[in-house]
C-alpha cells in the first residue's frame, strides 16, 4: 500500500468497495459453509481413520498405523476387481444409454400421433425407484424359471440362462441402461429441440441426405448437450449402490461388487473401519484424478480454471 | 419448444404440459422409411422400452398364484388385494418419513442454493469459477468414503434413526447441482430489470424474492423437480443411517429381498406404491424436467 494511494477518499472508495464485495459474497456463503462442513469435514475425518487400525468388533482396538492401511488396500484383488467393475459398470451403462437416449429423441423430434403419451412413457423408467428398478429386473425379467426375459428368449435357445448369477454383470448394466436411458434421452432431445429449423432446412435444400445432416450439423450442434449428459451420467452411475445391493449384493462373490458396495460391506459387514476409511481415501484421489482429465478433455471448451479439487 | 423469441417466461406455466398430442401433423417430404410406418417403428421401440414397467404394474393387479407362472400368465382377472396387504403391513411411516426427508430437504436446497446461485451469477464474485467447480467436485467424492464419519457424529449427536439426519445429508447431496442450475436460470434473467430495481433502493430479498423468482419461478420449479426425484430415490444413507424408526420407502422394499420369487405380486404392488408420486410428479411437469436437465440451456 503506497503512500500516494493511501489518501483519504481513495481509502473511503476502497472501503466502499470491500463492503460491496462482501455484500456480493455474502449470499453465497451459507450454501458454501454448510456443504463443507457436511461434505468436506467428514472427508477429513476419514483420512483420520484411514492411518488407523480399528476394528469396531475389537473395543479398544483403535492404534495409530501410519500408511499400513493403503498398502493392504493396493494388494487388495478384491479392491483391485471391484474398482475395475466400477469403471466397466459406468463407462458401459454411459456409452450404451447414451447411445439408445440419442435413437429415441431422434425418433421423438418429429410430429406424430401420441408423440407426448409415447414421451411420457419413455422417461417413466428414469422416475422410478432404483431399488424397485432393481428388484423388477432381478425377479419379473430375470428370473430364470419365471422371468419374462426367459420367456422371450426361448425360442432362441437362451430361454433357461440365469443371468444374475451367471452373467451378473451383463443384468446390473441392463438395469442401469434401463433406468439412464430416459435421462439421456431428454438432454438429447432438448438439444434437437434447441436446434434452428432454418439450419435443418437450408441442409435440405442443399440436397444433403439424412445421414450427412445428422453427423455434419446436428451431432456438433448436440456436442455440448451430449457432454453434460456423460458427465451427469458418470457422477451418478459411479456411485450406484441400490442397484448392486438389491440385485446381486456384489456376488456371486465379489464378481460384481463395485467400489461403493466393497466399501459398503468392509465398512457394516467387516466392522473394519481403517481398512475402509483407506479404501475411501483412495477412491478418492483415484475419482480426482479421473475427473480433472475428463474434465480437461471434455471441458476444454469450457470456463473450468484447473484448480485442485478440494 | 423451439428456439422461438425470448417468451415472457411468466407464460410458461401456462402452457400446457404433459401429454400433449396435438394435431396428427402433416409428414413432411423425405425419402426413405415412410412416416406412418415411422410412427408404427416409434411406438413399437416405445413400448418395448417400457415394457418392464408395464409388466410390473400388471404383476401388482395378480394373485400370487398368477405371478409367477412358466410361461408368464397374461390374461387374468385383477384384484387389489396386494395393495391392500402393502397397506396393511405398515407402509405408511415409510411414505411419511420419505415425504419429510424429500419435501423439507428440497425447500432447504432452495433456501440455501438461490441466494447462492444469485451471487455466482450477477457479477462474478471473484473467483467464480472456482466455487463453482468446488461444488460440482462434492458430487464427484463417492458418498461411501465419509459415511464412516457421518454415521459416528450422527450416533455421538443421537440423530442416527432420525428423519432429520437424512434431511441434511439430501441437502448436501442436491445443493451442488442446484447451484449450478439455479445459476444458468439467473443468467437469463435480463440484467436492466435488477439494476432498475436496484435503483429504487430494493434490498436483496426483495430483488431476489419480488422481481427474480416470479422471472425463474419455472427454473426454481425444475430444480426442485430434481432434488425431488434424487431425494425420494436414495437409498445409501437411507440404508445405512436408519433402522425402524426414519427408514424411508426405498428401505421399505429391502423387506422383499429376503421373500424372492415367492411375493412377486405383492412386491410389484409395493414398488408401483413406492415410485408412483414421483411418476406422477415427473410426468406432469416433463417440460420443467427437460429445462432442469439441460441446466437452463433450452427454453
Amino acid at each position: 500500500m503506497s503512500a500516494a494511494t493511501d489518501t483519504e477518499p481513495a481509502r473511503r472508495t476502497r472501503a466502499t468497495q470491500r463492503a460491496q464485495g462482501w455484500a456480493l459474497r455474502a449470499p453465497l456463503l451459507p450454501a458454501l459453509i454448510f456443504t463443507i462442513l457436511v461434505t468436506q469435514l467428514p472427508f477429513l475425518v476419514t483420512i483420520f481413520y484411514s492411518l488407523q487400525s480399528w476394528n469396531l468388533l475389537r473395543p479398544d482396538s483403535q492404534t495409530f498405523v501410519g500408511l499400513a492401511n493403503y498398502l493392504a488396500v493396493f494388494t487388495d484383488a478384491q479392491f483391485l476387481g471391484a474398482a475395475l467393475n466400477t469403471i466397466v459398470f459406468t463407462s458401459a451403462c454411459v456409452l450404451v444409454a447414451m447411445a439408445l437416449g440419442i435413437g429415441l429423441a431422434l425418433l421423438l423430434d418429429r410430429k406424430f400421433l401420441g408423440r407426448g403419451v409415447a414421451r411420457t412413457l419413455l422417461i417413466t423408467p428414469f422416475l422410478i425407484i432404483p431399488v424397485a428398478t432393481a428388484l423388477l429386473w432381478k425377479t419379473t425379467m430375470f428370473d430364470p424359471v419365471f422371468g419374462l426375459i426367459g420367456f422371450v428368449l426361448t425360442p432362441f435357445g437362451l430361454g433357461d440362462v440365469d443371468w444374475v448369477s451367471q452373467y451378473p454383470i451383463v443384468a446390473v448394466v441392463t438395469a442401469l441402461v434401463w433406468q439412464w436411458t430416459p435421462f439421456m434421452m431428454l438432454l438429447v432431445l432438448a438439444g434437437l429441440q434447441s436446434q434452428g429449423r432454418d439450419v435443418i432446412e437450408a441442409g435440405q435444400v442443399d440436397g444433403a441426405g439424412r445421414w450427412q445432416m445428422f453427423v455434419g450439423i446436428t451431432l456438433p450442434h448436440l456436442r455440448r448437450y451430449i457432454e453434460l449428459g456423460v458427465l451427469l451420467g458418470s457422477i451418478y452411475v459411479v456411485n450406484t449402490f441400490d442397484t448392486i445391493y438389491m440385485m446381486t449384493q456384489g456376488g456371486p462373490g465379489t464378481a460384481s461388487a463395485n467400489l461403493p458396495f466393497y466399501i459398503y460391506q468392509r465398512t457394516f459387514l467387516g466392522f473394519d473401519i481403517g481398512q475402509s476409511a483407506a479404501m475411501g481415501v483412495v477412491v478418492v484421489v483415484g475419482t480426482i484424478i479421473v475427473a480433472t482429465l475428463a474434465l480437461r478433455l471434455i471441458f476444454r471448451s469450457f470456463m473450468f480454471a484447473q484448480e485442485g479439487i478440494s | 419448444m423451439t428456439t422461438a423469441a425470448p417468451a415472457p417466461p411468466t407464460a410458461t406455466p401456462a402452457r400446457k404440459s404433459g401429454a400433449s398430442a396435438p394435431t396428427p401433423a402433416r409428414p413432411r417430404r423425405r425419402g426413405g422409411l415412410g412416416p406412418a410406418a415411422l410412427t408404427i417403428l416409434t411406438w413399437a421401440i416405445a413400448l418395448l422400452f417400457v415394457s418392464p414397467a408395464l409388466w410390473l404394474v400388471l404383476t401388482a393387479f395378480k394373485q400370487e398364484s398368477d405371478a409367477a407362472t412358466d410361461p408368464p400368465t397374461f390374461f387374468f382377472e385383477p384384484t387389489l388385494d396386494q395393495f391392500r396387504t402393502v397397506f396393511a403391513s405398515d407402509f405408511l411411516p415409510y411414505l411419511g418419513n420419505s415425504l419429510v426427508a424429500t419435501l423439507v430437504s428440497t425447500l432447504l436446497v432452495l433456501l440455501l442454493g438461490v441466494p447462492a446461485a444469485y451471487a455466482l451469477s450477477i457479477r462474478p464474485v471473484k473467483r467464480t469459477q472456482d466455487v463453482l467447480f468446488f461444488f460440482i467436485s462434492t458430487k464427484m467424492l463417492p458418498v461411501v468414503a465419509v459415511v464412516v464419519p457421518l454415521y459416528v457424529a450422527a450416533a455421538r449427536l443421537s440423530m442416527l434413526d432420525t428423519v432429520w439426519t437424512l434431511v441434511i445429508l439430501y441437502t448436501a447431496m442436491n445443493l451442488p447441482i442446484a447451484v449450478w442450475m439455479l445459476r444458468s436460470f439467473f443468467l437469463e434473467v435480463p440484467k436492466g430489470i435488477i439494476e432498475a430495481a436496484q435503483l429504487e433502493g430494493a434490498g436483496l430479498p426483495r430483488v431476489l424474492w419480488s422481481v427474480m423468482l416470479p422471472i425463474m419461478a419455472p427454473g426454481v420449479a425444475a430444480t426442485a423437480l430434481i432434488c425431488m426425484i434424487f431425494s425420494w430415490n436414495e437409498f445409501f444413507f437411507a440404508v445405512n443411517l436408519t433402522a425402524s424408526q426414519a427408514a424411508t420407502v426405498p428401505v421399505f422394499m429391502v423387506g422383499f429381498i429376503t421373500s424372492e420369487g415367492l411375493f412377486w405380486a405383492q412386491l410389484a404392488a409395493a414398488a408401483t406404491l413406492a415410485s408412483l408420486p414421483i411418476v406422477v410428479i415427473g410426468w406432469v411437469a416433463q417440460r420443467q424436467l427437460v429445462r432442469g436437465l439441460s441446466m437452463g440451456a433450452v427454453k
